[in-house]
């Protein structure tokens, strides 16, 4: 059972991290001057739409999370809903804390929002495919030895290869080489993205190193 | 014999070492230049021609000798090293220059420029024939124009009519010195043909006129292509043909004016710098240091054959040469010789009266500099060379014309030739390296510091925070004279050894001995803290660290520390040093945010067990998320609603607060930041600080800085007594007034601030209360020490104190940093009531995070990393002249505002917990030298092996300047620490 679940984390993150290498070179073929660097924020759109479009349809199809019930419609569109609310929400946050970092508040603003979208694709989005909009279940997973699964594991990994690949993803910044990459946000957008690539890769490595100590509560 | 020693005493005494060890470093590492006496003295007479012995003959020439030349053009192409021209390059591209070289009327030199080959000194040595200092030119930076006496400004002042075209350096070398000037920018490095095209098209017209005598080009685009492509470039060739047809042109057109009876033309070539096989310049390597340097005119003999062997000549000889060529008298400063063959077609007679007045200018040059100038080789030399030329000035006058007047002139001109070259050399040590000894010796006193520091950390930081010094340990004090007895030999053997000046050898033989005893004495009792380590990890102790785990705060501090000291390696980070800090305390806010959540959550859990309701779900909550920051207050906040608060130590609304208190303080620093934009790229990005002092905001500003006030005396007063709550409110009265009287800020009933004095009554009245309020805090001080009354008096004075520094600072920021001033007490009080005191952080991370809001502060009110941005205006207020140290120290003072007040903020904040943690202040001090001393210990190490970047000069050494007054300051602060920490042990102990 841990063997087949851990196989299909494997699948499911390699499949991920195809993808978004995959919206590298499969633009270029249909828009023509389409380029990581060069349009910049079209590859941000791309990116964030294809991981999503993949998470979401990864989650109906494999149903990790076992909270899911049936319910009725109605309280699945408000859950769709809530879930939507939740996204936006934390693009706005990711927005101002970006703004609080430095990044200019007036200017370039389409910018830094394609950034925090970004970077709410990779986590908040992440959290709500698995956990739903279920706020008390998040704190849980990321508390510590909160995780119930190999697939919250896995979440926790990505989330904060995520963040910290913003994070280290801001240091070239103020170098003087004066390359494409280092104009904002690509630099950092390009961190997280590894960030979040070495993080689906590294989930499942992590979770099969250590499976002797991962035992997960019940609940 | 045993000594007990507080840790804070330990810090301090390291500190002091520390500060000793960077001063011998800087010493070394700015070595002080031969001292440039301003152009305006410089209008000395020039020397008579040696007076021959004996009574009756008496030779009249004591005018300057006449011109050797009519009109000088001096070509000045960068970066041309010397294959360039002579090599086989040279024979490729260049054909009529190497015709000119092989066959034509010509001398051809390799000049050898000194170190760091960077366009500006450079063109420095060449005019003013003297070395700049790198010290000269930190110093020179806000007056980029040259003061000292120079070629230019002989020529000037001599009538003759200098016509200028090129790199607009020389313009800022040399303003209002040319009559007709083009400058061009040598900024855009990738721009190849344009730089170049700008100053030939104006050669045709120039060449045409007659009302020149000094022409003077400077061509960028060999500069540029190496740069970019290299000196192997294929676009090498193609302009090396193009500045060929350049020399071609202007050689032909001299010729042709030449007349029978008018005096020959000389035209120069050279080349500032060379370049590396990189293309880059700045650097020793023999590429960059070999320049061409050609004379042509028609005054020489023709060549004939190729080339032999390139006599190698200084750099700085050029501008002596070019001054006894034009006429004009030697620059004080050149440490130069005459190249003799260009004046070699004169008559005896007057070569030996050129090489005279060289030989007469070097020894004044000398005398001035050193005080054992009587001693120096070259001097003696040419008293002799002096006297030998009497003699043969008798001689001549006596209408001698035999064999034997030809034979003492050649004496007397290899005499003065043996002399100028001992002269020079001799002044030229004394700028032309780096000391390395003092260096050494300085940064292994600074090592030690570190080291000793880094070992003495557990113990420092335990409990008693004390250690016991043995005095006498038998192993100890022979390893310690052993040691002395080691160092004074290395001493004796590199001073006797030295060729060159070194500050440490010249210093006397006690202050010497005193240093090397202070290493020694590190040296051991680093012997002894690593031994005592030792001996303490046999034992099967515990290790505190391991056990408790590290929090994320603990893991950011430690990488932020060592990244920020990493960062110090690469020129761009160090400009943008302010970027690192604003990162850093922008992550720590978010990490403390996190940090409180969970502190919140903790509580919460308790309260939930302790309740009989507890969810199953609630289980697993331990601590809060590790990176879900942001989700964490919004989900905190929709449960606080259904938290009842009974058992929490933090009541309803102030736990909102607390909860917000991370990100209030992120929107302060946010605001901040666009207050005063700095650094180098982004500094010209419009901030508010530049729309706020441009005229047309005066009345905003006006408004800004009355709220800014009133802010500081509602933050400051509460911990205040009667009498400085007064005095602080009749204090910020005065600034305000002050800003008015000088024209800053307006009152509201005054409509037309025409009226503008210097506001010496206001800024003095201010002073007055400053004092009192400093004066009232030590007296609290001294009162709690002698009389030993409770803390809380201790605790009121220090904060007097403080409140006293704040005043001072308002009085001296401009106008549009009132607000830092604000923000700054307001984080020190949110931080303090909702962050440190709740969340019981420990002395070291209280500390540290001071030290990186003072950082950032020192960035947030306007300074940077660039000499430029010193507010030299706040050692004027309230000062009627200038005065040399109250002006250096109140511009200290603002410079450093933020660390410093951080620092006294620290203290207040750790004496006030004295009952929580009684060895707080020293631990304190402790860290805080630590944090001090590691960015300094391994800067010291990056410029040593920096020292021949590129950049050395405009990014490495202002920095090191800050960093070494940043080590002074915070040793003085150290001492203020130790003062405060004896007051307590003495009070604990009774």
């Amino acid at each position: 059972m841990r063997e087949a679940e851990l196989r299909r984390l494997l699948a499911a993150n390699l499949l991920s991290a195809v993808s978004i290498v995959l919206t590298v070179f499969v633009p270029p073929v249909f828009l023509s001057g389409f380029s990581v660097l060069g349009t910049h924020l079209a590859w941000l759109c791309v990116c964030s739409v294809c991981v999503s479009v993949l998470s979401v349809t990864l989650c109906l199809i494999l149903k990790p999370s076992q909270t899911s019930k049936r319910g009725s419609l109605s309280s699945k569109i408000s859950r769709f809903l809530k879930c939507c609310i939740y996204f936006f929400m934390s693009c706005i946050l990711f927005h101002a804390i970006i703004v609080l970092y430095g990044a200019p508040l007036i200017e370039s603003v389409t910018e830094t929002f394609l950034f925090s979208v970004l970077l709410s694709t990779f986590t908040t989005l992440q959290c709500l495919c698995l956990l739903g909009p279920n706020v008390q279940a998040w704190i849980r997973v990321f508390s510590r030895n909160g995780a119930m699964s190999i697939w919250e594991n896995s979440l926790q990994i990505t989330t904060m290869g995520s963040i910290l690949g913003g994070w280290f993803g801001a240091f070239p910044i103020p170098l003087d080489w004066d390359r494409p990459w280092q104009v904002w946000p690509i630099s950092c957008s390009l961190g997280a993205t590894f960030g979040y690539m070495a993080g689906l890769i590294i989930a499942p490595l992590w979770i099969h190193w250590n499976r002797k100590q991962l035992t997960y509560k019940s609940r | 014999m045993r000594l007990r020693l507080r840790s804070g005493a330990l810090a301090t005494g390291c500190l002091l070492a520390e500060a000793l060890g960077i001063a011998l470093f800087l010493r070394g590492f700015f070595p002080l230049p031969v001292k440039s006496v301003p152009r305006g003295e410089a209008r000395a007479e020039p020397p008579a021609e040696p007076a021959p012995p004996g009574p009756g003959i008496v030779s009249n020439w004591t005018k300057l000798p006449p011109p050797v030349f009519r009109k000088v053009v001096f070509v000045l192409i960068d970066a041309l090293r010397d294959d360039f021209v002579f090599g086989s390059k040279g024979k490729q591209f260049m054909p009529y220059t190497t015709q000119v070289i092989e066959k034509g009327t010509s001398y051809s030199f390799i000049a050898e420029a000194k170190p760091p080959t960077v366009t500006m000194p450079r063109i420095k040595a060449l005019m003013t024939g003297s070395i700049p200092g790198f010290i000269e030119v930190v110093v020179n930076l806000n007056s980029p124009a040259l003061m000292n006496d120079n070629l230019i400004w002989q020529a000037k002042a001599a009538g003759k009519r200098i016509i200028f075209y090129g790199d607009d350096t020389w313009v800022k070398l040399f303003p209002k010195h040319f009559v007709e000037y083009d400058g061009t920018a040598s900024f855009f490095v990738s721009d190849f043909t344009e730089v170049d095209y700008n100053v030939t098209r104006h050669l045709d017209r120039v060449l045409k006129r007659e009302d020149w005598d000094l022409l003077i080009l400077h061509y960028l685009g060999l500069d540029h292509i190496g740069h970019v492509f290299g000196p192997n470039s294929p676009l090498v060739g193609p302009k090396l043909r193009e500045m060929d047809n350049i020399l071609k042109k202007i050689h032909i057109s001299l010729l042709s004016k030449e007349g029978e009876d008018s005096l020959p033309s000389l035209l120069v070539v050279c080349g500032d710098h060379g370049m590396s096989e990189t293309g880059s310049h700045g650097g020793s390597s023999e590429g960059e240091v070999h320049t061409p340097l050609l004379f042509i005119s028609s005054a020489f003999e023709k060549k004939s054959g190729p080339l032999t062997q390139l006599e190698l000549v200084q750099q700085t000889d050029l501008a002596s040469t070019l001054a006894v060529g034009l006429g004009l008298p030697i620059s004080r400063n050149s440490v130069g010789n005459i190249i003799l063959p260009v004046v070699g077609g004169r008559t005896m007679r007057e070569q030996l009266r050129f090489l005279h007045m060289n030989g007469f200018q070097l020894s004044r040059l000398l005398q001035e500099n050193t005080p054992a100038y009587e001693k120096d080789l070259g001097y003696e030399q040419f008293k002799i060379a002096e006297k030998s030329h009497g003699n043969w000035i008798k001689l001549y006058l006596e209408g001698n014309n035999s064999e034997i007047l030809l034979n003492l002139s050649k004496k007397v001109l290899k005499q003065y030739l043996e002399a100028l070259k001992s002269l020079s050399s001799s002044l030229s040590k004394q700028v032309a390296q780096y000391d390395m000894y003092s260096m050494m010796v300085g940064t292994v006193i600074i090592m030690e510091v570190l080291l000793l520091l880094l070992l003495s950390v557990p113990k420092a930081l335990s409990s008693q925070a004390e250690f016991e010094v043995l005095l006498s340990p038998p192993l100890f004090s022979l390893l310690f004279y052993l040691m002395c007895l080691m160092l004074c030999a290395v001493h004796v053997i590199v001073c006797t050894s030295a060729e060159s000046l070194c500050y440490f050898c010249s210093m006397s033989w006690l202050t010497a001995l005193g240093v090397m005893m202070l290493i020694s004495v590190l040296m051991c009792s680093i012997l002894s803290a690593a031994g005592k380590i030792l001996e303490n990890s046999r034992l099967p102790l515990k290790n505190p660290l391991a056990s408790s785990g590290w929090s994320e705060v603990d893991v950011l501090i430690l990488a932020g520390t060592i990244g920020h000291v990493l960062s110090l390696g690469a020129s761009s980070f160090i400009e943008e040093e302010h970027q690192t800090w604003y990162f850093l305390i922008n992550t720590l806010c978010l990490a403390l945010c996190q940090e409180l959540c969970r502190n919140h959550f903790l509580l919460k859990e308790c309260n939930l067990q302790l309740g009989t309701t507890v969810t199953q779900n609630f289980d697993g909550i331990g601590v809060a998320s590790e990176c879900k920051k942001i989700d964490i207050p919004a989900a905190s906040d929709s449960k606080l609603g259904k938290a009842t608060s009974s058992a929490e130590f933090i009541k309803g609304s102030d736990r909102w607060i607390s909860l917000a208190s991370p990100w209030i303080i992120l929107i302060c620093c946010r605001l901040l930041r666009s207050l005063n934009q700095t650094g180098v790229q982004w500094a010209h990005r419009p901030d508010f600080g530049h729309w706020l002092t441009s005229s047309e905001h005066k009345s905003e500003l006006s408004v800004l800085a009355a709220i800014s006030l009133v802010m500081i005396f509602v933050l400051v007063q509460r911990r205040c007594s009667l009498v400085s709550k007064i005095a602080m409110a009749l204090g910020l009265l005065g600034i305000y007034s002050y800003r008015a009287a000088i024209g800053n800020v307006v009152f509201p009933w005054q409509h037309d601030s025409k009226d503008i004095s210097k506001g010496i009554t206001e800024a003095r009245f201010v002073y007055v209360f400053v004092l009192g309020i400093v004066f009232t805090g030590t007296k609290d001080l001294l009162k709690s020490q002698v009389i030993s009354a409770d803390s809380s008096v201790k605790s009121t004075g220090l904060w007097e104190v403080y409140s006293g520094l704040v005043l001072l600072s308002a009085l001296l920021f401009r106008p549009h940093n009132l607000p830092v001033l604000v923000f700054c007490l307001l984080i020190q009080t949110v931080m303090t009531k909702y962050i440190w005191r709740p969340l019981k952080f420990d002395v070291a991370q209280i500390t540290i995070m001071h030290y990186w809001f003072g950082q950032a502060f020192f960035y947030f009110q306007g300074n940077s990393n660039g000499i430029a941005t010193v507010d030299v205006s706040a050692g004027f207020v309230g000062l009627e002249s200038y005065m040399e140290v109250p002006a250096i120290f109140l511009t200290a003072f603002t410079t450093y505002a933020g660390p410093l007040l951080w620092a006294i903020h620290l203290l207040c904040c750790l004496s006030s917990e004295v009952s929580r943690n009684s060895a707080g202040v020293g631990h304190g001090c402790f860290c805080y030298a630590l944090m001090r001393s590691i960015p300094v210990a391994i800067y010291i190490i990056l410029v040593t092996g920096l020292r021949y970047h590129l950049f050395i000069w405009s990014v490495f050494s202002p920095k090191l300047l800050y960093e070494g007054v940043h080590v002074f300051i915070t040793a003085a602060i150290c001492l203020f620490f130790t003062a405060m920490d004896q007051n307590h042990s003495q009070k604990a102990q009774d």
